[in-house]
């Protein structure tokens, strides 16, 4: 059974055949408005999200289908120490497709090896993201018309930032792609990211942080946030959470077409003076990110 | 010290000094019934000293685990008192059960009864990643 547990498992063509559809749904929504009637989607969600379980949702609401599922740990039979293969198998009597966000790394994989229907990762602790990496790619595509030849700058939280990471893993497979990494030490790109993904793929890349210099050379910045639940210690995540905040006086020298993204939340990051800027894309991501939603469910169930 | 050959069995020779006893572990030679030496500190012209293994019965084992825990080995076949089959085993692509994740954030550290798996992702610098949550093998 066909499962998207990391963007590496959507081939180059898989994605721009899922670009096709979600621009096809945006031209025509009512096409689709009962494409998935009687199907089910579970949201098993193990640790809080509003954005990603509400946009599967209504990604599977607009396709005509239902939703079932849980928005937290403690309202599951996790709480009473049941196994994800447990959990996941018992679903699968339910549910035709499942959309799963877990605290714990390769969660996921673990649940697409238990369960007999398409498992999507929404988000396995600091792994994976691909949900988000398809919204992602599916601004730039519409805000850059391609993905080739595009200079992209990943500010704020590399390390433990999953949309970052998934995000590289995807733009590498494309040509004339430049990373310019912005970081404080602490929170640098892993390097296992750095070295089995960019430098494997000859990518040329820059590691910095400086923010406002690296600004005049972006096409992207991918501005995340510093996540108070990936830090063990409490004083590290005080120490770091402002280190890069966008402001207006700093896109002074930037592109007239950059694009702004974040995957969302934002905390303070980004001021919210920037929002007017019409460089701005990032609530253009939380929409694209329901039609790529909508054209996954689609592809992983069959539907014509 | 005398050790009598063997006549149809297996003989992993030039296992490094101080390591034939986590072989013998990770092989799981214990549950064998067939008699098998373990010989330590053996003189070796190449490394001043090694370890080897003889063990006294044709065995079906996948040796693959060899080449990540120490390269060196050879793996001997004896038929009738003679070397019918000798091979270096390779690092293995995939090692299913042999060292665990050490990430605490791995679902492998809370799932019952899930086998700790790592695939080879740099045959260069012998780098394994857990197939789970990519972490380094330690």
């Amino acid at each position: 059974m066909r499962s998207v547990i990391d963007i590496l498992d959507l081939s180059t063509s898989e994605i721009e055949e899922l670009i096709a559809v979600a621009c096809d749904i945006i031209a025509n929504p009512d096409k689709y408005a009962e494409k998935c009637k009687r199907k089910k989607l579970a949201t098993l969600f193990f640790e809080p999200s509003t954005r990603t379980r509400l946009s599967f949702e209504a990604a599977m609401y607009e396709l005509g289908g239902n939703v079932i599922g849980f928005s937290a740990a403690n309202n599951s039979s996790a709480a009473k120490g049941e196994s994800v293969s447990d959990t996941v198998r018992t679903v699968s009597c339910y549910a035709d497709i499942i959309a799963m966000r877990h605290p714990k790394e390769g969660a996921p994989l673990v649940a697409s090896m238990a369960a007999d229907i398409p498992i999507i990762n929404a988000g396995d602790g600091g792994h994976n993201h691909p949900t988000q990496t398809l919204a992602d790619l599916l601004t730039i595509y519409r805000e850059k018309g391609g993905f080739c030849n595009l200079t992209v700058g990943l500010c704020g939280d590399l390390k433990f930032g999953r949309t970052v990471h998934s995000l590289i893993n995807a733009l590498s497979r494309y040509s004339g792609i430049k990373f310019v990494l912005i970081s404080p030490e602490e929170l640098k790109l892993p390097d296992y990211v750095t070295n089995n993904v960019i430098i494997k793929n000859n990518i040329p890349y820059e590691v910095t942080t400086d923010l406002i210099g690296s600004m005049p050379k972006l096409d992207i910045l991918y501005m995340t946030r510093v996540q108070r639940e990936r830090f063990f210690n409490e004083q590290d995540y005080i120490r770091l959470k402002d280190s890069y905040i966008l402001t207006p006086d700093k896109l002074t020298d930037a592109k007239k077409d950059l694009c702004i993204m974040h995957p969302l939340p934002r905390v303070n990051e980004i001021s919210v003076a920037v929002d007017k800027d019409p460089r701005a894309c990032y609530f253009k991501q939380v929409l694209n990110g329901k039609y790529m939603r909508m054209a996954l469910i689609l592809k992983l169930l069959g539907v014509e | 010290m005398v050790i009598d050959s063997i006549t149809n069995g297996i003989v992993i020779d030039h296992i490094s000094s101080g390591m034939s006893m986590t072989l013998y572990r990770y092989l799981k030679l214990d549950q064998l019934t067939c008699s098998v030496a373990i010989i330590k500190n053996a003189p070796s012209s190449k490394n001043g000293k090694k370890d080897i293994i003889k063990i006294d019965e044709p065995i079906d084992i996948d040796f693959d685990v060899l080449g990540y825990l120490d390269p060196g080995v050879s793996v001997n076949t004896i038929e009738n008192g003679k070397i019918v089959d000798k091979f270096k085993p390779q690092l293995p692509k995939r090692l299913v059960g042999v060292i665990r994740c050490k990430n605490p954030r791995c679902i492998s550290q809370d799932e019952q009864e899930l086998t700790h798996i790592f695939k080879l992702t740099d045959e260069e610098h012998r780098i394994y990643r857990c197939i789970y949550c990519e972490s380094k093998a330690k």
